[in-house]
């Protein structure tokens, strides 16, 4: 039976402040979705909400995997759930070795109902799948010795992102923004690893993006223009072209009520920027 | 593994591991409460010892009520000197074997896994029971070697020359109010002598047990590396909970001769109701090297600063501290280094943890004298929060009276970061969990200096304390 995540008219805060202001989305197992709009559009917002970050206020509205009510549940409940969301700015964990970081999130999402201090998936079994991956993604051995996202370049974020994505085989995957900072061949890279893992676990996917770059090698079937805090257009592949030739002006003048709500939302995320909302904080 | 921890955990819930305690009918001699000089001159008296050290003793006696209760640190004025035992024994003799180690004791050990730790993994053991060491063994390759591991009493028996040169050169009766109190009243610790040369490739350790209530601990402990020798020393303490509070006050001093390496490496894990004061301090010779390795996760206050005074050109100095106070604890660590010496280099890093309403203090002395040119030195000072209800303080102390050197100093304090949580979580961790990661990760420079079997140990002590620490 294909799951369903389903996003009904999502209403959300940050610092008393409404971003999204009633966002609709239906994303179903096996899908590729792209989420397209300018800076400060809510883009990021939408995805923190999803996953469950405190600092995100639902005003309103309800998501559902499967029809089960996901925003009453902790951020890893929404994990074992099937959600997994790659990171913009993935967090650093100082001592930390990816490999044991995932080890201990591979054992809580393959089995939920694992109660604390019990043990922990097989290390042979573990490091086995955890090469396998890591060569799948072209990646040294050593990286799951290192700490988690500490000193790690932008395009080895990234990677290791989507690394936690193989292992974790989510049902469906937020990737946000996951272009940024790349060079055109780890974008490549990182595309054709989520490519070969979604086809694999048949996992919906939604690609968060103001770019076009990325999508040329994730090809999305559903294409979403979000902007002042709502969806605004949906569409196709084709709507990937039209932003790629004509930019977002089209956009602004077709709906000039949610351009309003987007120059305050532009302030707000240029606040943010300062404030640390969603950035690494270390 | 993991499930055995969590039986264990289960079992013991907030309370301390250690917390058992043994029945208190086998006591060999126990001292009336208070001290004086009488006191002092019993202890000397039966330890039949040579005048000398009654003299050493009982002017160190002098020492202690001259000298005033440290005004900086820890609150010691609820400490009651007058309510203290100063000498307990409680085994007649020493054991050669573990067999001869009376039950009681034995069990006690048993309980802490000394004898399987000893056959794994040591050189050598030492266990010190009250005041009194009971059981001493050393690898007899070792022994060959003319490696000494005897207890401080039967050093001063056996080799009195080597105890009567070293003692109190380096930490003086007059450095301080404890040390001058452990020099009146010292009973038990461990002696080490490494003859030049002679590499003990795996550790010698030492296991440290207050049983009794209002009990006061004073082991001494020396150890002489002699030229290009190697030694790693290591200590564990314990005791169980009582509603008065005990003293454990000991005082180690250390020579690393010219090319030798010394590693002291300590985990206390006093129960939360005892004063830790201790003073510990290493020379180290031209181009030796002294690391202290000091992890503090039990007592009520710990006050400990462990020291290297690098008198040799080229001597380096290495401090590791890491401190987790918890809920009624204040830990107050940190290290010193002096620099006497041309080219000499140290390095402190110190990492301190707190948690429901813990207090942890960096206080560290970074010196470097006149003449000490091209000395180098790093000091690095993380703290970690844990919640709005602990605390963290940072005292460095630095004095330079030489140009040309490089120094560094950098500290941090960061409460667990609610990015970091986020992000755990996301990926199906436990808020419980992911603090504990994080937490793991925070002490993990300082775990992987030590051996295998001690960072689980200090792995297994840190989950512990973090148990039941997130709402």
């Amino acid at each position: 039976m294909t799951k369903e995540l389903r996003i009904e008219n999502l209403r959300v805060a940050i610092g008393g402040k409404e971003i999204l202001r009633g966002v609709n989305l239906t994303i179903r197992q096996g899908e590729v979705h792209a989420l397209m709009g300018p800076n400060g559009s809510g883009k990021s917002t939408l995805s923190y909400a999803i996953m469950g970050h405190p600092n995100y206020e639902v005003l309103d509205g309800s998501v559902t995997l499967d029809g089960r009510d996901i925003l009453t549940m902790e951020p890893d409940e929404r994990a074992k759930a099937g959600l997994f969301l790659a990171f913009q700015y993935p967090t650093a964990i100082p001592g930390v070795t990816v490999a044991n970081f995932l080890r201990h999130a591979v054992t809580n999402v393959r089995n939920p109902e694992r109660k604390e201090g019990e043990d922990l998936i097989p290390m042979r079994e573990f490091r086995k799948e955890l090469r396998e991956q890591m060569d799948e993604l072209g990646m040294d051995h050593d990286f799951a010795r290192r700490y988690l996202n500490e000193g790690f370049s932008g395009g080895e974020k990234k990677r290791a992102e989507i690394l936690q994505l193989a292992m974790l085989r989510p049902a469906f995957a937020i990737l946000d923004e996951t272009d940024s900072g790349l060079d055109i061949d780890a974008v490549r890279i990182v595309s054709e690893g989520v490519n070969r893992i979604a086809a694999k676990n048949s996992t919906g996917v939604l690609v968060i993006t103001h770019y076009e770059r990325i999508l040329t090698y994730i090809k999305p079937e559903f294409v979403h223009i979000l902007f002042g805090g709502q969806i605004v257009e949906n569409g196709g592949p084709e709507l990937v072209k039209q932003l790629e030739k004509d930019g977002y002006d089209w956009v602004r003048e077709r709906y000039p009520e949610a351009a309003q709500n987007e120059e305050a939302l532009e302030l707000v995320a240029k606040q943010q920027q300062f404030q640390g909302g969603g950035k690494p904080a270390f | 593994m993991a499930t055995d921890l969590n039986l264990q955990v289960a079992g013991i819930k907030d309370d301390y591991k250690y917390g058992f305690r043994d029945s208190d009918d086998h006591y060999a001699f126990k001292s009336g409460k208070g001290l004086s000089r009488a006191v002092v001159n019993q202890i000397s008296e039966m330890k039949n010892e040579p005048a000398w050290m009654r003299e050493f003793r009982l002017k160190a006696l002098d020492a202690f009520h001259q000298k005033p209760t440290p005004k900086w640190g820890g609150e010691l004025s609820e400490l009651n000197f007058d309510d203290i035992h100063y000498y307990m024994k409680a085994a007649d003799r020493q054991g050669k074997t573990w067999d001869d180690v009376p039950a009681e004791i034995k069990n006690t050990f048993d309980k802490l896994g000394i004898p399987e730790a000893e056959r794994k993994f040591l050189a050598g053991v030492g266990a010190q029971y009250e005041s009194e060491v009971v059981y001493h063994s050393l690898r007899e390759d070792l022994q060959k070697k003319g490696v000494i591991f005897v207890d401080t009493d039967t050093a001063l028996r056996e080799h009195p020359d080597l105890v009567k040169q070293y003692i109190g050169t380096i930490i003086p009766i007059q450095d301080n109010k404890f040390a001058a109190l452990n020099s009146a009243v010292w009973s038990g610790g461990s002696f080490v002598y490494v003859p030049a040369g002679v590499k003990v490739d795996i550790p010698l350790q030492a296991y440290f047990r207050i049983n009794a209530e209002n009990m006061g601990q004073f082991e001494r402990t020396l150890i002489i590396v002699e030229e290009g020798a190697q030694i790693h020393y290591v200590e564990g303490c314990t005791a169980p909970m009582y509603s008065t509070e005990s003293l454990h006050s000991a005082v180690v001093e250390i020579i690393v001769k010219k090319g030798a390496r010394c590693r002291y490496t300590t985990i206390q894990n006093w129960a939360n109701n005892i004063y830790n004061l201790v003073t510990k301090r290493a020379v180290a010779h031209e181009d030796a090297l002294m690391e202290w390795v000091d992890g503090n996760l039990g007592s009520k206050l710990t006050m400990k600063y462990p020291a290297v005074y690098m008198i040799g050109k080229g001597a380096r100095g290495e401090i590791l501290s890491i401190a987790f106070a918890g809920k009624g604890q204040h830990q107050d660590a940190g290290g010193k280094v002096v620099h006497g010496a041309p080219y000499t280099s140290s390095r402190i890093i110190s990492k301190s943890i707190s948690k429901n309403g813990g207090r942890a203090s960096y206080r560290g002395l970074l010196k470097v004298a006149a003449g000490a040119r091209g000395s180098k030195s790093n000091v690095v000072c993380d703290a970690l929060i844990l919640d709005a209800a602990s605390r963290s303080d940072t005292y460095p102390y630095i004095e330079i009276d030489e140009d040309d050197v490089k120094v560094g100093h950098e500290a941090s304090v960061s409460k667990i970061g609610e990015e970091q949580l986020f992000y755990l979580k996301s990926r199906g961790l436990s808020e419980a969990e992911a603090s504990t990661l994080i937490v793991s990760g925070f002490i993990e420079p300082l775990v992987k200096e030590l051996p295998m079997e001690y960072a689980v140990e200090m792995n297994k002590l840190i989950q512990l304390q973090m148990e039941g620490s997130v709402g």
